[in-house]
């Protein structure tokens, strides 16, 4: 018997100035289903599930809700037709209330609040699918996963049939993500329909019951659970075979290049952040650090290329001590940042390519024509660059913001990488890109590590860790919980290292 | 100094502090729904104008509050149109329309200047209440916006508080991507409060023409616009505050007055300054006071929103 449809989209188009995100996509879902919608970053997922949601109203095609066809003008009418979103940044108003954030847009709710009552009924509604939250609890005094699950409630509450969640998996432990699977199965099985949105086949593997691939916006095809091959989704989802194995040719060298002594800091609150952090990076070595988001990441980063003060311990680049140094001091000596926040920190949004390659040369001499600077030479300069890091630019002037997270971080890289530092810091380098651009910067960092350089990878992404690193070290509540030889180790492991679990630490230490 | 004059200070307080009260309510709730409005000045001074000619004309102070609510609420539109709708700077719109609004409430009461109205809002003492000593003849000696007031403050707080409409405002000066994800109508709400908080400048600007004065002088506002721009800050965003802050400033804004009738030896120009320093130096105390316990503006005060923005 064949369970009917929720929810039916057909032939959907949606065009953004001068991109097709949508054409022509049918996709639907069944009752009890988990059907996991599988693309590369920037193949239209979002923009698809955003017209479910009715975030985007599409240019063509129909939305078919039980049989019959809707209009969403607004995530409302999406919402009162049971079709619930949880995005990906998370939509909560930090000052509110857990309670608060849920009941909003609720037009049920009485016009003079009871929070107790509402307290207590979403206590129970939570506790029916094992969803543990407290009502009372403000939101930004909650962790990533409890977000998350206030974010599932919110959408249980409002009496979604269909819940859609953007890439889930992306902040989470692989021990939460177990947790949050086993959630959706739950939903899934009362009946719900369950729409997970990823760009990790893994994730197919796991709980997809039905999956539908999307490539540069179109659905290239819908596959049951038991046609699902690995070599397959990735062909479908790459459009090539992609070979994702690296070689890497040369052992890393001996030079001590970067040495963190006992280094503790401060977090943007003031309170601890890094805690006696210990480590160092060798010439040739890529050396990855692995952990969830938030346990002193970009801190590290930071403190490594002197944008935050050091409240203890020390820092050596080559033997020199650079503690408590400028930033520019910090380049002088070598040390090169490609920056987590690519447009904020790593580059000026509003200046073209030149200018921005510009922004560490300016003062070295080499574009130095008597008091002013030599544009000519700049100009030749990019222009080598763009053919030799291969960045696809509309025009050299053309202000950087409007390139595609790929191009953004070549031209970082490129930027960066000729200024042929001795240590690269290299904080979520592939973060948003798609397949081929990651594989880009995946090998350009290889490329360095070949010559010599010594890369301090930092990255949630613990497959890119694996495939690039030499050495991991795993860092939970700003301390170094292992550092491990990555042969020597597993996904697992590195996860319970991640938690700040003992029994890891064992092994690892 | 005896009770007397003690009393007559603290009455006077409250007369001179509730145009302030009145527009930093407005303000409170333009800011909740995310829109800063500078303009408050400029809509006071045309709901001064406005409500003080159909006043004098129809010979009802009613009318004239009537019309300067409208005048004030059609000031606030164009704030709404180019801030919500057009997405401009909402600082360069809010300057722009206190320069209008000075412009053309001088233009509209030129023939008006120095008029006397013979049919202000008159004290009205409210029996019993009134024959308290202390409280009656500070509080319950007073003209209706007065009372008013009184019932808009705790209202206000609870609507913002404790309702489900005012939890939807907050949540759309907040964050309005969260909001209108959850089905709320971000702009609806914007244009909405921005409206409200423009009528309610105009109430201000005609309480001082049609009580406080009573008459129209070309800027007669003397900046109690911006006092009660400075004032939400103060007032961390919540009505019940913008009162004690209202009659502090009006407080010392009766001081001053008071003092020059009783020949102290201060510079009169020094005294006229008082509300205006002290509008700096709350400003400076209350922004540290903010900073540290973390109580912040709505976090989304002064950006527009923009729903397909990627």
């Amino acid at each position: 018997m064949t369970k009917p449809y929720l929810i039916e989209l057909k032939n959907i188009t949606k065009r953004f100035p001068g991109v097709i995100a949508n054409d022509k996509v049918n996709f639907n879902v069944k009752q009890g289903e988990i059907h996991v919608l599988l693309g590369e970053n920037g193949s239209g997922k979002s923009t698809l599930m955003s017209v479910l949601a009715g975030l985007y109203r599409p240019d063509e095609g129909e939305i078919i809700v039980r049989g019959t066809q809707m209009v969403f003008r607004s995530p409302g009418d999406a919402i009162s037709a049971g079709v619930g979103m949880v995005h990906q940044h998370f939509k909560l108003i930090d000052s509110f209330s857990v309670a608060e954030n849920v009941i909003l847009g609720d037009h049920n709710v009485a016009p003079v609040l009871n929070m107790k009552d509402i307290e207590n009924n979403l206590a129970q509604l939570s506790q029916r699918y094992g969803l543990h939250i407290d009502p009372s609890a403000r939101v930004w005094q909650l962790s990533v996963g409890e977000k998350q699950r206030v974010e599932i409630v919110k959408m249980l509450y409002r009496g979604s049939r269909v819940l859609i969640l953007d890439e889930p998996t992306a902040v989470l432990t692989p021990q939460e993500t177990a947790e949050l699977f086993k959630n959706l199965r739950e939903m899934a099985r009362s009946g719900r329909g369950v729409v997970v949105i990823t760009h990790k086949m893994q994730e197919v593997m796991e709980i997809a019951d039905r999956v539908t691939v999307l490539r540069k916006g179109k659905a290239v095809a819908t596959l049951e659970k038991k046609q699902i091959n690995r070599r397959d989704l990735a062909w479908l989802m790459v459009g090539q075979d992609v070979v994702r194995q690296y070689k890497k040719k040369s052992p890393p060298g001996e030079h001590k290049v970067l040495e963190l002594q006992g280094v503790h800091c401060m977090n943007d609150l003031g309170r601890p952040c890094l805690q006696n952090v210990t480590f160092t990076v060798h010439s040739g070595e890529i050396f990855g650090i692995a952990g969830v988001a938030g346990n002193g990441q970009r801190e590290l980063a930071e403190v490594v290329s002197g944008l935050r003060p050091v409240t203890g311990g020390s820092i050596y680049i080559k033997g020199n001590e650079i503690t408590g140094g400028s930033p520019r001091r910090i380049i002088d000596h070598g040390v090169a940042l490609v920056p987590e926040d690519r447009l904020g920190t790593g580059l000026v949004p509003n200046l073209g390519a030149v200018d921005n390659l510009i922004l560490k040369d300016y003062r070295t001499g080499k574009l130095q024509r008597g008091p002013f600077l030599n544009l000519r030479q700049a100009r030749e300069n990019t222009k080598n660059l763009v053919n030799r890091f291969e960045i696809k630019l509309s025009s050299l002037d053309a202000p950087v913001k409007l390139l595609s997270g790929g191009n953004l971080q070549r031209l970082l890289l490129a930027r960066e990488i000729t200024a042929e530092p001795h240590l690269l810091v290299a904080v979520y380098p592939v973060r948003g890109l798609d397949i081929k651009a990651t594989e880009a910067i995946h090998n350009l960092l290889l490329q360095q590590r070949e010559k010599g350089m010594a890369i301090l990878l930092i990255s949630e992404d613990l497959d890119e860790i694996f495939k690039l690193s030499d050495r991991i070290g795993v860092l939970c509540n700003g301390q170094i919980t292992g550092i491990i030889p990555a042969e020597m180790t597993d996904i697992e492991e590195v996860g319970l290292l991640m938690m700040g679990s003992d029994q890891a630490g064992e092994i690892a230490l | 100094m005896n009770q007397e004059i003690i009393v007559a200070i603290l009455a006077t307080a409250i007369t001179a502090g509730t145009p302030i009260l009145y527009a930093a309510l407005g303000e409170v709730l333009a800011e909740r729904a995310g829109i800063l409005n500078l303009g408050v000045e400029g809509i006071m001074l045309v709901g001064a104008v406005s409500g003080f000619i159909l006043a004098l004309h129809t010979a009802n102070p009613w009318t004239g509050l009537a019309v300067a609510m409208l005048a004030g609420g059609l000031m606030a539109l164009i704030h709404a149109l180019l801030t919500v709708t057009l997405k401009a700077n909402q600082v360069v719109s809010g300057l722009a329309l206190t320069m209008f609004g000075t412009g053309l409430s001088g233009y509209l009461g030129k023939a008006y200047v120095g008029k006397p109205l013979p049919v202000p809002f008159k004290v009205t003492p409210i029996p019993v209440l009134s024959d308290i000593p202390v409280i009656g003849p500070v509080f319950f000696q007073h003209d209706p916006l007065v009372y008013l007031s009184y019932i808009l403050v705790p209202a206000l707080w609870f609507f913002v508080f404790r309702t489900r409409a005012g939890l939807h405002l907050r949540a759309v000066g907040e964050n309005p991507a969260a909001a209108d994800s959850m089905g709320i109508n971000v702009f609806f709400i914007r244009y909405i409060y921005v409206i409200i908080g423009g009528m309610l400048a105009g109430i201000g600007g005609a309480y001082l023409s049609l009580h406080y004065v009573p008459s129209w002088m070309e800027n007669m506002t003397a900046g109690r616009g911006w006092i009660a721009v400075a004032l939400v800050i103060f007032a961390t965003w919540n009505p019940a505050n913008a009162l004690w802050g209202a009659y502090f400033f009006g407080g010392l804004d009766a001081l001053g007055f008071r003092l020059q009738t009783l020949n102290v030896m201060i510079s009169p120009y020094f005294l006229k300054m008082l509300p205006y320093i002290f509008t700096i130096v709350v400003l400076i105390l209350v922004t540290k006071r903010n900073i540290t316990n973390h109580i912040g503006a709505p976090q989304a005060l002064g950006l527009p929103y923009d729903r397909e923005e990627r």
